[in-house]
């Protein structure tokens, strides 16, 4: 039986926050096969832009498989661009996702769009903590989402809502007093997690981020420095031990 | 119907192969389809010791294509005979397999060339073209007199058929063919990617942590469909035509300029059936054309 690139309806669109866009894609197969921290390779139909678009997998339930995505760059612009009722060709779920301790004592890290990727592995936590920063409220989104499952700090750079200053900031109590760290963000947010789970000596995971091209291990393209050599994200990853990352 | 070709002594199934850097090690993809539907898979670029490759990012997406620097990251010659080779040979009888080879020396290509010599790869594909590694590559690649050394040494100690893979980035490429053709190569597969950039314009920094990379994909096919007609014009080996074939029909485009056999690389990413998607399109248009042997089309332009 051979893997098949999936196609996906589009039944659900909606704009979460500024240039923050959901799709609820239908698919069976595709929502029960997902796990946390995985993600989808979305072909997105342009000649100009050839390559797929790596899309991290916010949620799965029943026939529906939920992303989130930034429009940064063309490639997402375009993806904005299609509507409820269009079918998206996609291959995933892809890649190695969170490792789910579902009784730890966790610390759910987010910073802005690398908080979409937790809130799969959120709802399947028994009681995590939670803590997502944004650049300002205009950003802010999700907070009902991961509320519902477990207590939620929200953290602006700017403090125009919630905690004034960085997320990770925001934790250092939680962070004492946890088995395990999951974060998905920014370079310098990753980099002082594991700083802080070695000198803690708890355990992190971290979901890496990387300009990518087949997304199934082929191509060697979207590597990422790990006391391994490079590592393949789109194989080995996203998601991986802390401690393993070394930081370039 | 026949789609078959004898590419260097070697029956291919059909014209169509993958281009390597774009394929592994042929795993990934035999997930998405059984390789013996395709003629067979160059795999991604051995050198006699593993390499780590260029810092990412190693990719950059441009106007119809990409730029890639990954550097030549692979397990070593050794680790590929030892493990994955014999995978592919157990759970494919049709696929052949194209073992690429790189060295940063000559003693390098040399070495490489002997320890396949004992194994059960089919053909040897010699990457003298590979634009994003400092030492060897390219270097071997774009003066004729390094070719020719090279070519006759490799062939000296190699006793598979030894396909010498072109840079398109040289003034002029009939004359590095040429030079491998006199110098005993089987075959020539063309083109290696061009050399190219991309700047961010907001931090003003190149994409690829390595500055340039080499681009490919459907903006390079004129280049590299003018090439193979060129190369097929003043040489009588056969070749391997490649550069952003997407389809079938871009297949019989650069056969009818002159090659034998076709490599799909890209578009795999794109589409991980374009490889086998490119076999049926090479029969349709058979079909519709009515043509009863593949070898037909090979060299069947008719220039102005």
């Amino acid at each position: 039986m051979h893997t098949q690139v999936k196609f996906c309806k589009i039944v659900g669109k909606r704009e979460i926050a500024k240039n923050q866009v959901e799709l609820l894609l239908e698919n069976e197969i595709l929502a029960k096969e997902a796990l946390p921290g995985q993600f989808v390779h979305i072909n997105i139909g342009s000649e100009k832009n050839i390559l797929r678009r790596p899309i991290s997998i916010c949620d799965a339930y029943d026939n529906i498989t939920r992303i989130v995505f930034e429009i940064k760059g063309e490639g997402t612009e375009i993806l904005s661009k299609k509507n409820v009722g269009e079918t998206l060709d996609l291959l995933g779920p892809l890649g190695t996702g969170f490792t789910v301790k579902k009784d730890a004592k966790a610390v759910v890290l987010g910073g802005g769009l690398g908080s979409f990727p937790l809130l799969y592995l959120a709802k399947n936590l028994t009681s995590p903590k939670v803590f997502l920063g944004f650049r300002d409220k205009e950003m802010v989104c999700m907070e009902e989402d991961f509320s519902a499952c477990g207590p939620t700090v929200i953290a602006t750079d700017n403090g125009t809502y919630g905690y004034n200053g960085f997320a990770i900031n925001a934790a250092k109590e939680a962070m004492d007093d946890c088995d395990i760290i999951y974060a998905c963000g920014p370079t310098p947010m990753l980099k002082a997690v594991k700083q802080i789970a070695m000198e803690k000596g708890i355990e992190a995971e971290i979901s890496m981020e990387q300009r990518m091209g087949c997304g199934i291990g082929a191509c060697l393209v979207c590597v990422c420095k790990t006391k391994s050599g490079y590592d393949k994200v789109c194989q080995k990853g996203p998601v991986f031990k802390a401690s393993e990352v070394e930081f370039e | 119907m026949n789609t078959k070709v004898n590419f260097c002594g070697v029956e291919f199934e059909n014209p169509v192969v993958t281009g390597s850097g774009t394929f592994g090690f042929g795993y990934e993809y035999s997930q998405y389809y059984n390789l013996d539907e395709i003629g067979g898979i160059s795999v991604k670029g051995l050198t006699l010791k593993p390499r780590e490759g260029n810092k990412p990012p190693r990719i950059a997406e441009v106007y119809g294509g990409i730029l890639n620097s990954v550097g030549l990251q692979n397990p070593g010659l050794e680790n590929f005979l030892v493990n994955d080779l014999p995978f592919l040979k157990k759970k494919f009888s049709k696929c052949k397999i194209i073992a690429n080879i790189a060295g940063n020396t000559l003693e390098d290509y040399i070495e490489m060339g002997r320890l396949i010599s004992q194994s059960n790869v089919d053909l040897v594909e010699m990457n003298i073209s590979c634009p994003n590694v400092k030492h060897g590559g390219v270097a071997f690649g774009t003066d004729p007199c390094m070719v020719s050394e090279i070519t006759c040494k490799v062939k000296e100690q190699c006793n598979k058929p030894l396909v010498v893979k072109l840079s398109p980035n040289v003034t002029d490429i009939a004359a590095i063919a040429k030079a491998a053709e006199a110098a005993g190569a089987d075959g020539l597969s063309l083109i290696n990617t061009l050399l190219g950039m991309k700047i961010d314009i907001n931090s003003r920094r190149p994409i690829l942590n390595n500055n340039v990379g080499g681009m490919s994909g459907p903006a390079v096919k004129p280049v590299a469909v003018r090439m193979v007609w060129q190369v097929a014009n003043n040489v009588n080996i056969p070749i391997i035509g490649m550069g952003g074939i997407q389809d079938g029909n871009d297949a019989v485009e650069f056969m009818l300029a002159g090659a034998s056999l076709v490599s799909v690389g890209t578009q795999n990413f794109v589409d991980p059936y374009a490889a086998v998607k490119t076999v049926y399109g090479i029969e349709e248009y058979m079909t519709k054309h009515g043509i009863e042997d593949v070898n037909e089309l090979i060299g069947a332009v008719k220039p102005w």
